[in-house]
């Protein structure tokens, strides 16, 4: 391939400093990418696209006939990390989810932070992911955020920045561990070397932290999971594998004294701890939701009484709300006395008269973004939006100033991908995967997505995006 | 295990066994119908009624050509035990139960799920090659599966639990097979005996794949033998008495119960159709009437589903 006619663009891109200029960490990556033809690139890609079908690695459409099913895209570029860059996102991420979770402790019990004035009663309160039900509550080992995925991005100049935190079963981890099997089938010779770090420790780790938080040495351990018509499906199938763990639904529990149980052939066997993959307000119908199936009966007294540790704790849904967001810098320094490592992109916090003003008055140059949705959803990209639609945005916030936030749009960094016949640049985010345990341990690089459409910046797979394989050097 | 994975894994059998059956019901009686001359009325109603869905095909469709009954029975989703259908519900099946099954095993079912997707989409309407060619695969694959759960997962509860389904649904296709050519493809007096007879027989062998079996074991083709080889045969894979001591060999390993007693319904219920065959010969079941005796026989099979469901996989609580 030729690398010289790849065009970097006025943005920060990963693989390249210029024009047939590699960084020094991604020189391994470019030497092969020169070497291969097109054809032989088109054939990796053709090669990754048949296995991902063949394990069924698959989003569901359900039509009337059955599923439709779309691979997940997936690049064969991968996106290259430097040594000192993942030091420096490492450190940042640990001090993050430190922080992160002593905020979750406290506001479930005194609330020091709220009445130190650190952070506005109103803003925790008032966001849908606190629980009044977990007041007063300590999950085991006092850890609330077990599993967090938080997103980074890059600005133009190159400076790395933490977009949002998912605290609330965040996915995508399988397809990570699905890439790089891919990627070793494609491009064996890369990883001889040794020099990119491994990621198929995950779920060894995953199960580790479960038994931690169980207290038990041999626990029973389950995956708790609303069923196969679940976009996320596959992840919840695969980790219950790879972790050799039980893989359950709502109907297949059922709480007996304070215990969480599950149906075998045997009879009824007590779980000790649960991943759920499930919303915290499905766990359990006589708590929360009362027409929920995907839960159980009872499921939340347990976990109160100590018999059931959950993964994540429920109530860790206000750390993820985006308002709540603006202020873990404030979290970082009241808790922990130190200044952010990595900063947060700048937020205007629409209940705010300054911040507001300024929001309405220039909402074609921000992203918009409502407090607690996910997948891209509720959001308004102010440079690729029409005017009715940021009117209508508009009048949203006024009319629900709580829950709107906005941010300068931030010119993601690209990396080249394979579009057709050659190689452009698409703009990248990326989402690590934190595992807090009896150690805080980050899985290496994480998940790359990619904006497929040309000029995007939205990532998320399921508006068009895909992802890419993510090699941390050594 | 999990009660609902049984139950799944138990179902992901029946569902390719029944597939296995109809592909190789349907191509033999494809080839016989394919040397007869024009004077010859092939029946293809019969193998309609003898999956027991007769009245549905009456609503989808007027005639009983060969052309409908294939489609009802191999590709029309409308049919809930058409292969194609069947071939839908165990890949479901083996996706909600992944788990339990290996990495091989899935594969095998996936790709012969997205082959059959893309046949699909090609036309509803096979030729008859075309159809020789899937049901071919159709059968290849299905052997493969079951030789990959043989040797790539412990020969443990979900294997019992497969086994279990695969040869409950093989009891009950013998069965109705069987009682398809004896009693609905009635031969005229004049018939009997005739090549015609003969062939008919012989394609009931074939799609068992017995007829060379059969052959080394009794020789020339008659009705009395070849229900002793289809009924009462302990050691041929597609008898029922075969399928029914595997299905109790597989219970017992289940609960650790010895032999000769039971310690749930469904134990009781086979360990009783067991022993009935076992001490069965050929001239009780003629003198109780053959179609009599299959009925009775494909009935205790149904209870036999029921007992497990209830034991298994509806646990009261």
């Amino acid at each position: 391939m030729d690398l010289k006619s790849y065009q970097v663009g006025p943005f920060h891109d990963e693989m390249f400093v210029a024009p047939g200029e590699p960084r020094t960490h991604a020189r391994a990556i470019a030497d092969k990418l020169s070497q291969l033809t097109l054809n032989e690139l088109k054939e990796c890609k053709q090669t990754a696209e048949t296995a991902l079908r063949r394990l069924g690695i698959t989003f569901n459409v359900y039509g009337d006939e059955g599923a439709q099913e779309r691979i997940m895209p997936f690049d064969v570029i991968p996106r290259v990390i430097a040594n000192e860059e993942w030091s420096y996102m490492e450190k940042g991420l640990i001090q993050r989810i430190t922080a992160l979770n002593l905020f979750l402790e406290d506001i479930y019990h005194e609330q020091k932070i709220i009445k130190d004035n650190v952070i506005p009663a109103d803003v925790v309160l008032s966001s849908k992911g606190f629980l009044k039900e977990c007041m007063g509550f300590s999950p085991p080992k006092k850890i609330w955020c077990h599993i967090t995925g938080t997103d980074i991005i890059c600005n133009r100049h190159g400076r790395m920045l933490v977009l949002e935190d998912n605290l609330r079963s965040p996915s995508g981890v399988s397809y990570v561990l699905e890439n790089r099997e891919l990627m070793k089938g494609i491009m064996p010779d890369m990883f001889q070397s040794g020099e990119i770090r491994p990621v198929a420790d995950y779920p060894y780790n995953l199960s580790k932290l479960m038994q931690y938080v169980s207290g038990k040495d041999r626990p029973v351990m389950a995956l708790l999971t609303p069923g196969i018509y679940n976009s996320a499906y596959f992840e919840h199938s695969f980790l219950a594998r790879q972790m050799g763990i039980e893989l359950v639904e709502g109907r297949d529990l059922v709480v007996q004294n304070d215990r969480l149980m599950m149906r075998t052939t045997t009879g009824l066997t007590q779980i000790d701890v649960l991943y759920r993959r499930i919303d915290d307000t499905f766990l359990d119908p006589d708590v929360f939701r009362a027409d929920s199936v995907l839960g159980a009966r009872g499921l939340f007294a347990a976990y109160r009484a100590g018999n059931l540790a959950l993964i994540n704790a429920p109530g860790t849904g206000v750390a993820d709300d985006k308002v709540v967001y603006a202020y873990v810098p404030d979290m970082i320094k009241y808790y922990l006395g130190e200044d952010m490592i990595i900063p947060n992109v700048e937020t205007y916090l629409c209940w705010r008269d300054s911040d507001r003003e300024y929001v309405l008055a220039n909402i074609e140059k921000l992203v918009v973004k409502a407090a607690n949705e996910a997948g891209g959803y509720g959001m308004l990209v102010g440079p690729h939006s029409t005017k009715a639609e940021q009117q209508e945005f508009r009048n949203r916030i006024t009319a629900n100033q709580r829950n709107y936030i906005a941010q300068p749009t931030i010119s993601l960094s690209r990396t080249p991908t394979l579009i057709g016949d050659k190689l452009e640049g698409r703009h990248v985010d990326l989402r690590p995967y934190i595992l807090y345990g009896e150690k805080i341990e980050i899985m290496p690089g994480g998940l790359t997505r990619v904006a497929l459409k040309q000029g995007s910046l939205v990532v998320n797979s399921s508006q068009g995006g895909g992802s890419k394989d993510t090699w941390v050097m050594r | 295990m999990l009660s609902r994975a049984a139950e799944n894994i138990f179902w992901l059998n029946r569902y390719l066994e029944r597939a296995d059956n109809y592909a190789r019901f349907i191509d033999v009686n494809l080839n016989i119908s394919l040397e007869m001359p024009p004077s010859y009325s092939s029946q293809w109603l019969p193998l309609v009624e003898t999956t027991g869905d007769a009245d549905l095909f009456k609503q989808l469709y007027k005639e009983a050509t060969a052309e409908n009954v294939i489609r009802f029975l191999a590709t029309d989703l409308k049919n809930p035990s058409s292969i194609y259908s069947c071939l839908n519900a165990a890949r479901e099946n083996a996706r909600i139960v992944r788990e339990n099954i290996s990495t091989d095993m899935w594969e095998v079912i996936n790709s012969l799920y997205l082959r059959v997707q893309n046949l699909r989409s090609d036309s509803l309407a096979h030729s008859p090659a075309t159809l020789i060619a899937i049901f071919r695969e159709i059968r290849n694959t299905v052997m493969t599966f079951y030789g990959t759960m043989e040797d790539s997962i412990s020969h443990s509860e979900a294997w019992h639990f497969g086994r279990m389904g695969r040869f409950l649904e093989r009891a009950d296709k013998t069965c109705r097979f069987l009682d398809m050519k004896y009693f609905i493809l009635l031969p005229k007096v004049t018939d009997v005996g005739t090549s015609l007879d003969q062939l008919q027989w012989a394609a009931l062998l074939k799609s068992t794949s017995g007829l060379q079996v059969y052959r080394r074991q009794y020789g020339q083709i008659e009705p009395a033998n070849i229900v002793r080889f289809l009924v009462l045969d302990r050691e041929f894979p597609r008898a029922i008495r075969y399928c029914l001591i595997w299905i109790n060999h597989s219970l017992h390993e289940l609960t650790g119960t010895q032999n000769y007693s039971f310690s749930n319904i469904a134990e009781k219920k086979v360990g009783a159709l067991l022993a009935e065959l076992d001490y069965k010969d050929y001239d009780e079941i003629r003198a109780q009437g053959l179609h009599e005796f299959l009925d009775h026989v494909q009935l205790r099979c149904n209870d036999i589903g029921q007992a497990m469901a209830e034991t298994f996989f509806l646990p009261v609580v």
